[in-house]
């Protein structure tokens, strides 16, 4: 048997008081792809970077191809074989395809003759490997399953054979994440090792060989994927059975009552005079959860944008019980607070949290008016830090210290933290972009199940996701949009995937065709 | 990407900066010795100069109190995510605001009246000319950062222009206002101290230290106590995030650089109304730059602006005794030692930061095994 293309042994890392990697053992055999699942914090990544060189183990040893080496660098890693393409594309989007492949590679000082030379020599590999990128486009117009191939095909330009692949998927629409696999299977064919980092169990087992599963700086399960299945890795991942879908919730089915929000005939069109949203009309009950469907890019972000006040639309009503909204007088964020219509951002790091800012902080973020925060002038810092820390016990967020800062929660706490945030006020309508992406499968179930409970309490709640089985697990109703248009709106009764799927894929790709210069 | 290590609070905020410093004086050391000094007596002297009587103490703190007001300034700026570049051109307007204030009342009305208006103008004048570069970012899009370089100009040529042709004195050769009224009078430290009974030399320290060291609290409080200063951090971190909290940047802009044109215009109290009595050309000299590197060695904090504003006070002072002292060593000389106190301290503070942190860990982790092999 040939020797594994990876073995880890024993990989111990600390730091400071995390215990991140614990005796790690991992062992891929050379040409297959390997899984590596865990939760947020699991040690996964951290693994990684100490194949990628970016850290060095405390203790332990790596073995390329048989042979033990030392890896101080990522150069040293690139030397040996082995590549690495991060959740967040390291590409320069203000060069074109082909430049960034030479970037730092580059055979000489002449660049018109190294861009012909690299040129040819791509060609041949996106022949050989199916990873066609169009090398003349600047990088910023290529979509983002596009800028992922880029970023392999330049890996396996620098002569990678072992590919490590950080959560590949987080970013790519359902079509992509398909055409990716494939891509992936050919290199497999081809004889290129793949780890693939990720936390979506499905994946795993539609694409791997063998599968290691970590939890807690420690390898809790590590087998082949024949003799596993999606529960079985759930359960390891997070130490317990977890239930994630319809189940029994569904038993109670939701009989939506008075109509809190309703929008009519919504319009926009961005800066390039893109038309994004296509008279949108749709309208939320008490106790339903409505779900949005539709390939990312497609208008749900706009449409929460719009909803949610952060965005005046070009045309439509918008109107919240008895206040009514048009154009020129849009609603702002916090008239929407004051409503009742709560926001939880599709993007956390960016919107629904200031990073730098200790958690109390962000738990107050768009309440920090309030009365009880503080007199006058003054923060009330007493009561802040409490009522985070309230909102940090009920919404379980771990670590549980309002003084630490946002940005050192992992993906999931952080989600719940501003999920705790948006629900404390108990509003009438909650606006939930993305609810649980980069959360793993533990923290899914808890944001799932507190969703539903504010829709039992009587509140409406819409979920824009771009998994589809998340909106099939957590809406009553669900709104197709496809194009900057609503293309369905059904009872989840009558959902079926593929019905689902004919109505995202119908109008999606009207979006591009339909730009017209402002 | 390789993440910063982690190292505690008290690595990274007290001796981070002492070893910068101590960097920064060990580079100096060999640049004096290359121009044939001895480095030891040199650091004496600069010591000696500005903490070594109290008169060099007091001039020590006289420049550190203009500091502090122009690096308290740029932090309240950089906390709102701005950079104001513009310390000089707003420090320039407040000493043209003390002076008008100074001019028009000082003649008849008791000093507890003229020196609240004096500080007033001077916040305003200088609130003022930030307040257009900060229009001009939030509602039309132009840079803070180009516009208030070029106001700093705007600034000189409207001092010239004011001093030339308006408050100069008729026939007198100096471009210079009459000396204000009386009641501008501005306390001197020794003044004030021998109130108390305390003797204290004659020098150009007086009562704006105290308003400096107020206004240091007073930042502190606003930034990091207070709602406002709140917004105007949720703004400077994450202005997406502010919008959707259902704060408006724009005002926020506007607020952050009126603020700190606010401070920098006291700057005018400390040296117009302070130790010149009258309007003249050159009393800012450099000291709205010099607030950019204060508050970028003072971490943006108000403790930390004003350590540097000391530190930099100590050097004008020792320095300038340097120059008198030791032959040969000009002032030039003295700038390039500030300058690698800049470069060390400033620009590059955190340069050092993951060595130290590897120091650290390595000793505590030989620490750790000894306290386990004491153990077993």
């Amino acid at each position: 048997m040939a020797a594994p293309a990876v073995a880890l042994k024993r990989i111990d890392k600390r730091f400071a008081a995390v215990h991140a990697n614990r005796a790690v053992d991992l062992t891929v055999a050379a040409g297959t792809v390997h899984g590596i699942v865990g939760e947020n914090g699991a040690g996964k990544s951290t693994l990684m970077s100490i194949l990628y060189g970016f850290y060095q183990a405390d203790s332990g040893a790596i073995e390329v191809d048989g042979k033990e080496v030392r890896i101080h660098g990522s150069r040293d890693a690139i030397a040996l074989g082995i590549g690495m393409v991060h959740q967040h594309f390291m590409l320069v989007e203000t060069f074109s395809a082909l430049d960034n492949i030479l970037l730092g590679a580059e055979p000489g000082w002449r660049l018109a003759a190294a861009r012909t030379r690299v040129r040819g020599e791509l060609e041949t590999l996106m022949r050989e490997t199916g990873l066609v990128v169009q090398l003349d486009s600047l990088v910023e117009e290529l979509p983002v399953g596009e800028r992922q191939r880029l970023e392999i095909l330049k890996a396996l330009y620098r002569g990678a054979r072992i590919l490590i692949l950080d959560e590949p998927t987080a970013v790519l629409t359902p079509q992509e994440t398909d055409a990716l696999f494939v891509t992936l299977r050919q290199l497999r064919e081809r004889g290129t090792t793949i780890l693939l980092i990720t936390h979506k169990l499905k994946e795993i087992v539609a694409l791997c060989d063998a599968v290691t599963v970590m939890r807690a700086g420690a390898v809790v399960l590590d087998c082949k994927i024949g003799t596993t299945s999606v529960d079985a890795l759930a359960e390891a991942m997070v130490g317990r059975r977890v239930q994630i879908g319809r189940g029994e919730a569904a038993v109670a089915a939701a009989v939506p009552g008075e109509e809190l929000l309703a929008a009519h005939g919504l319009q926009w069109r961005d800066a390039l005079g893109v038309t994004r949203l296509h008279d949108v009309s749709l309208s939320l009950r008490a106790g339903e959860i409505v779900g949005i469907a539709g390939v990312s890019g497609n208008g749900q972000s706009e449409l929460l944008d719009v909803l949610s006040g952060m965005l005046a639309p070009d045309a439509g009503e918008l109107v919240v019980g008895r206040a009514r909204f048009a154009p020129h007088r849009w609603l702002d964020p916090a008239h929407a607070r004051r409503l009742g219509i709560a926001h939880v951002p599709e993007d956390r790091h960016r919107r629904g949290l200031v990073l730098p800012f200790p958690a109390w902080e962000s738990g107050v973020l768009g309440y920090h008016d309030l009365p009880r925060y503080g007199r006058r002038g003054w923060m009330d810092q007493a009561t802040m830090q409490a009522d985070t820390a309230a909102m940090m016990e009920r919404y379980d967020v771990r670590p549980r210290d309002p003084r630490i800062r946002s940005s050192k929660f992992s993906g999931g706490n952080q989600q719940k933290l501003v999920l705790a945030r948006e629900a404390q006020p108990e509003p009438k309508v909650l606006l939930v972009g993305q609810p649980t992406r980069g959360v793993d499968i533990g923290a899914i179930e808890f944001i799932h199940g507190r969703l539903r409970a504010m829709r039992d309490a009587g509140g409406a709640v819409l979920v824009v996701s771009s998994e589809l089985d998340e909106i099939l697990a957590l809406a009553d109703r669900v709104i197709v949009m496809g194009g900057g248009r609503v293309t369905g709106d059904l009872p989840i009764d009558a959902c079926a995937e593929a019905t689902l799927g004919r109505m995202m894929g119908g109008a999606a790709h009207e979006v591009a065709p339909e730009a017209t210069p402002a | 990407m390789s993440q910063p290590l982690e190292m505690p609070r008290w690595l990274d905020l007290v001796v981070l900066p002492i070893f910068n410093l101590a960097l920064a004086l060990f580079v100096c050391g060999i640049v004096v010795l290359i121009v044939g000094q001895d480095p030891g007596q040199v650091l004496a002297l600069l010591i000696k100069g500005a903490f070594g009587s109290r008169i060099g103490l007091s001039y020590t703190l006289y420049y550190a109190t203009t500091f502090v007001f122009t690096g308290l300034a740029v932090a309240v700026a950089f906390h709102g995510g701005l950079f104001n570049i513009g310390g000089e051109g707003q420090a320039m307007l407040g000493g043209i605001g003390t002076a008008l204030a100074a001019l028009a009342l000082a003649d008849h009305l008791p000093g507890w009246i003229v020196l609240p208006a004096m500080v007033l103008a001077a916040a305003l004048f200088g609130m003022a000319w930030a307040a257009v570069p900060a229009a001009l970012q939030a509602y039309r899009g132009s840079h803070v950062v180009i516009t208030t370089i070029m106001f700093n100009f705007i600034g000189s040529a409207l001092l010239s222009y004011l001093l030339v042709n308006v408050l100069k004195e008729p026939g007198n050769m100096t471009v210079e206002s009459r000396s204000f009224g009386p009641g501008a009078h501005v306390p001197g430290m020794h003044e004030l101290l021998g109130v108390f009974g305390i003797e204290w030399p004659r020098s150009p320290l007086n009562l704006s230290v105290l308003l400096a060291a107020f206004s240091a609290v007073a930042v502190y409080l606003l930034i990091w106590r207070s709602r406002p200063g709140y917004t105007l951090r949720a703004v400077g971190h994450a202005p997406e995030a502010a919008r959707y909290a259902g704060i408006r940047p724009a005002r926020q802009v506007i607020f952050s650089m009126s603020l700190s044109g606010a401070l920098a215009g006291l700057v005018g109290i400390n040296e117009v109304a302070g130790v010149h009595g009258r309007l003249l050309l050159d009393y800012v000299v450099g000291a709205g730059f010099a607030g950019i590197a204060v508050s970028l060695i003072g971490r943006n904090h108000p403790v930390g602006i004003v350590l540097a504003a000391l530190l930099f006070g100590a050097l004008y002072q020792g320095g300038a005794e340097l120059a008198f002292e030791i032959p040969g060593f000009s002032r030039d000389m003295v700038f390039t030692l500030q300058g690698l106190i800049v470069l060390f301290s400033g620009a590059m503070a955190q340069v050092a930061a993951p060595t130290l942190a590897r120091v650290w860990l390595a000793l505590r982790r030989r620490r750790l095994a000894a306290a386990e092999a004491a153990h077993g």
